[in-house]
């Protein structure tokens, strides 16, 4: 028995210990990129504390903040629901650490019957995933319902129309790999990748799009981050949070973030496979942050780039054009599956979506486009 | 018409108020909202998210900038016309010598009146490049878009510098002239920034104007008629959103603007991305002015023999410009004192502003948000 | 026709070039927009950074401050310009200076500002004063290092820490300084050509009139009634 809790701590702990150290660096890597992208310098220096030494290139920086956070007050609107202010962001925070133990990560210290008790080798990990992942919009309601502001009431009730909408299309572009492995386990979905990742399918390709962008919405992140639309409600529903419980809110966002990353790494990117990884089995889990790091440039890139929807268009996008999609998938990969002839489904796939989404997105795009203007001499 | 007609029944049904607001949810966005472009209040009364009330409230950042003109000299009134609108001092302190111009026939010399169009114009570049980025900031844009503006203002702004010794508080105007010539050199320094401006626009153009999300968050949002704009007194780009031709460089052709030629873009639907749009054409038309100006530049005094001491006699004059927002106007009523009698600013941020619960009505809280950024309005030149 | 997301794609070319541009270009890198602040370790305390990226130009105005022509450790005070006539402070328009006058032993104003402060939290920069100054003792100063911990007396500055070198002033603003300065000595120039000139018609005047009461002397006895009112016209 205390072995068995020994093996999971050993394999759960350093799970978060890295995700958790990461979130730091990401932060620090999404500043940098920003500022880069917006031709700033980004943060560059934090002096090492007690010398004069400022050339840290900001690397400190995600320390300073964390401490910042830490010695900040922790207020409580007058008249808000004290305990539901305060589980809020721990119940943003847990799944989100939960979820992630469910990602095939393989830690290079652990040997096989440590795998086994390991909480990732369940046969149902996507299916847990997206269980756990839901507490999240909870979590955002109770943050948004407690704090007592009208703007963070707004932010909430935004959040749960958008999580609850954007599950569907998330659930149903994974539902497309499960058919094709036939398995709900993490692991032996990235087993299946090993010579032939899924987005090198038409139907998977297509999967990944709604899939990715389904996770952007599922993460608030741009543009689909209505829940904390800055320029509109504030900061949404962490608006009355400040000092740590603003901190976990943070890193639970971040956390949310490498989780639905790393399964679209799994399910789309082949987890762990890459080169040379039969040689050095360590380079596995070098090769699972990696993609994650190149999700999350292009989520970072996207959020440099575009303005945010506004409600009707974002829940109109989700169920006009998202879900219709992700089930004409569905029937598109079911036959890919049974035909097995790449000459012949990688063009008829790639017509019927690219028909599909372009007839969809002239629905969307009713009465609007680029114009033509008149001068007066 | 003599016997009192029977009251009709009002077409629409009365409700007592407080059942009309049951359910409603009374929002007051701001005077520290992000995106009120600073000390300015909405009271939205929101039904669900749709805006279904609105009310502007203003004044926070009031700085009694009338009643101290009349004060003080008519000189040192002029720093204070550059806070006005932080964004436009040269078209402020244009404004306001164009007024003053008037009280006494002071001639301005050929150089000064180049000058003034190239620093009028080099501001409206500012002005329209910063307050797209703002624009797109409202819609959710991190940022981006703002400081790819920022980085060509500042290159405008290192102009202003050099030529003023400010950068955004000119003070660069004086009644029949400028303050100081350019330094050797500014002339060249603008005509490359102007070379390479077209580059910036296109890049710009290329980051936004296709953006289906912006065509989507824009497009048939906060339409203002013409007429409606006409009614309301709207200038500037707003009104030529709405398709109303009316540019005060082409209507006074105030300065020296009959010299150049340029045209007017103008808009149809009268939506948000018209606003949008107009600003984006206009800067190709104020590259236009300049490229012209900077060639034909003479070389020469840049200030007339104004008096030392500016003591008009009494009259009463109306100066206006073609501000980057709209049509600024100074009133002046002079006594034959050192002091105006009078001094009062027709600002077209606060006069553009009026139609703003018009505008919002029926749309969602968001689409408010982005309203109010295509009005364009600088909180210095609304409350004065 | 295009696919939804073709101008999103469009402007995420546009960033990724500014992006990589930002490492690379060499334009683009040294004009990234932020300024890094120009450190100043150990240079003088009256010397403008020494980076270049300063937007800080010869023309560039912060505060005002005052003149005086002393060369190096000379008291200022002894060559100051300023003779407290107060126009600046009746003509500042945010009425950030006070000017007491400096009256000697016997009461008589000395032409000296005993106190000349400048509130810089009001101070708006704005050079009227310059501009109103007939005796060229204001001018403006580009130092932008003002950040103080006391919010009073730190950003009220007082008449000896105003009092800055003409040298100091040509260092700054080189130009400007040297147009005031040939001004000044033109103006000084055709102001003593004027004073040699009434000296001289005063002397001759003087020599006409002895000559004048010389020949009224030499001849008294004929009065002409009708020369005083003939000459003031």
């Amino acid at each position: 028995m205390i072995d068995t809790l020994i093996h999971i701590l050993a394999l759960t702990a350093p799970v978060a210990m890295i995700f958790a150290s990461l979130f730091a660096f990401t932060t620090w890597l999404e500043r940098k990129i920003l500022a880069r992208i917006q031709n700033r310098i980004g943060p560059n220096y934090i002096n090492i504390p007690f010398t004069k030494f400022r050339k840290t290139f900001g690397l400190l920086q995600p320390a300073a903040d964390g401490f910042k956070m830490l010695v900040k007050e922790d207020i409580v609107p007058h008249g808000a629901d004290r305990f539901l202010h305060l589980l809020a962001p721990i119940l943003a925070l847990v799944p989100a650490m939960m979820v992630l133990c469910l990602l095939p990560f393989d830690l290079p210290f652990a040997n096989e019957s440590m795998k086994r008790i390991h909480a990732a080798a369940l046969d149902n990990a996507v299916l847990l995933f997206f269980g756990i992942t839901s507490i999240n919009t909870l979590a955002v309601f109770m943050a948004g319902w407690a704090s007592r502001n009208k703007y963070s009431l707004l932010g909430g009730m935004r959040a749960v129309a958008q999580m609850v909408s954007y599950e569907i299309p998330l659930v149903l572009s994974a539902a497309v790999v499960i058919m094709a492995v036939g398995s709900l386990s993490a692991q032996k979905i990235v087993a299946a990748q090993s010579t032939h990742w899924f987005i090198f399918t038409p139907w998977g390709l297509a999967a990944f799009f709604i899939f990715f962008i389904a996770s952007l919405a599922e993460t608030n992140r741009s543009p689909f981050d209505l829940p904390e639309a800055e320029s509109e409600i504030i900061a949404g529903y962490f608006t009355e949070y400040s000092g740590f419980k603003f901190a976990l809110f943070f890193l639970g966002e971040y956390l949310s973030i490498f989780a639905i990353n790393g399964l679209a790494v799994t399910l789309f990117f082949g987890g762990g496979n890459g080169p040379w990884v039969q040689a050095h089995p360590w380079l596995s889990c070098v090769w699972f942050l990696a993609k994650i790091f190149g999700l999350i440039f292009i989520i970072i890139w996207l959020r440099g780039t575009v303005p945010r929807l506004r409600v009707d268009q974002l829940m109109a996008f989700a169920w006009k054009f998202l879900m219709p999609l992700s089930i004409l998938n569905l029937f598109v990969a079911a036959v890919a599956l049974k035909v097995q002839q790449p000459w012949l489904t990688w063009p008829l796939c790639a017509l019927v979506l690219y028909a599909a989404a372009h007839g969809l997105s002239r629905l969307q795009q009713k009465n609007v486009g680029p114009r033509t203007y008149q001068y007066a001499e | 018409m003599s016997t009192a007609a029977p009251i009709a029944a009002p077409p629409y049904k009365l409700v007592r108020h407080d059942e009309a607001e049951a359910g409603l949810l009374e929002v007051s966005m701001g005077p520290h909202h992000p995106s009120t472009h600073g000390v300015f209040r909405m009271d939205v009364k929101l039904d669900g998210e749709t805006v279904v009330r609105l009310k502007p409230v203003f004044g926070y950042l009031h700085r009694n900038h009338e009643k101290l003109a009349e004060g003080m000299s008519y000189l040192s009134s002029m720093p204070f016309t550059d806070r006005l609108d932080y964004f436009n001092s040269m078209a402020n302190n244009w404004a306001y010598a164009l007024a003053a111009e008037k009280l006494v026939d002071v001639p301005v010399p050929e150089r000064a009146q180049y000058l003034r169009v190239i620093m009028a114009e080099l501001t409206r570049l500012v002005n329209h490049t910063s307050l797209v980025g703002f624009f797109l900031n409202d819609l959710g844009a991190l940022g981006t878009p703002l400081l790819y503006a920022f980085r060509e203002r500042e290159r405008i702004l290192d102009l202003f510098e050099q030529a003023s010794g400010a950068r955004m508080m000119c003070n660069y105007f004086r009644f029949g002239g400028l303050r100081c010539d350019v330094p050797a050199g500014w002339l060249d320094r603008t005509r490359a920034l102007v070379g390479g401006f077209p580059k910036f626009l296109d890049e710009f153009e290329k980051l936004l104007c296709e953006n289906e999300i912006i065509l989507a968050r824009t497009q048939h949002v906060g339409v203002l008629s013409g007429a409606q704009a006409i009614n309301a007194g709207i200038t500037g780009p707003m009104l030529r959103a709405s398709g109303v031709n009316y540019d005060l460089r082409k209507v006074d052709a105030y300065g020296i603007y009959d010299r150049f030629s340029f045209r007017v873009p103008l808009g149809a639907a009268g939506d948000c991305y018209d606003r949008f749009m107009i600003r984006m054409l206009e800067m190709r038309e104020s590259l236009k002015i300049l490229e012209q100006a900077l060639r034909d530049i003479p070389e020469g005094p840049v200030m007339g023999n104004a008096p030392r001491v500016f003591k008009p006699a009494a009259a009463e004059v109306y100066g206006r410009v073609e501000s980057p927002k709209g049509e600024l106007g100074f009133y002046l009523i002079a006594d034959g004192t050192t002091k105006p009698y009078r001094y009062r600013v027709r600002p077209p941020s606060l006069i553009n502003l009026t139609v703003l619960e018009d505008l919002c009505v029926g749309h969602s809280i968001a689409d408010a948000v982005v309203i109010l950024g295509s009005i364009d309005i600088v909180l210095g030149e609304v409350d004065r | 026709m295009k696919l939804l997301g073709s101008g999103i794609f469009k402007g995420m070319a546009v960033t990724l070039e500014n992006f990589v541009r930002s490492y690379f270009d060499r334009d683009r890198k040294h004009h990234l927009f932020t300024k890094e602040y120009a450190w100043k370790s150990d240079a003088p305390a009256d010397q403008l950074p020494a980076r270049a990226d300063t937007t800080v130009t010869t023309r560039s105005r912060n505060f005002p401050m005052l003149l005086h022509d002393g060369k190096g450790s000379e008291d200022p005070m002894a060559s100051i310009r300023c003779v407290a006539c107060q126009i600046c402070e009746r003509e500042c328009p945010p009425q950030c200076i006070f000017i007491e006058k400096e009256y000697d032993a016997n009461g008589k104003f000395v032409k000296r500002p005993v106190i000349f402060d400048i509130d810089i939290s009001v101070c708006m920069s704005c050079q009227i004063c310059v501009e109103v100054c007939p005796f060229d003792a204001i001018v403006m100063n580009s130092e932008f290092e003002l950040s103080n911990n006391d919010r009073f007396n730190g950003l009220l500055v007082r008449r000896d820490a105003l009092l800055k070198s003409n040298d100091y002033y040509h260092r700054i603003h080189p130009e400007e300084a040297q147009e005031r300065d040939d001004r000044m000595a033109r103006e000084k120039a055709e102001k003593e050509a004027k004073q040699a000139a009434a000296d001289a018609a005063k002397k001759k005047a003087a020599e006409l009139a002895a000559e004048k009461a010389a020949e009224l002397a030499a001849a008294k006895p004929k009065v002409d009634p009708a020369a005083p009112t003939a000459t003031p016209q």
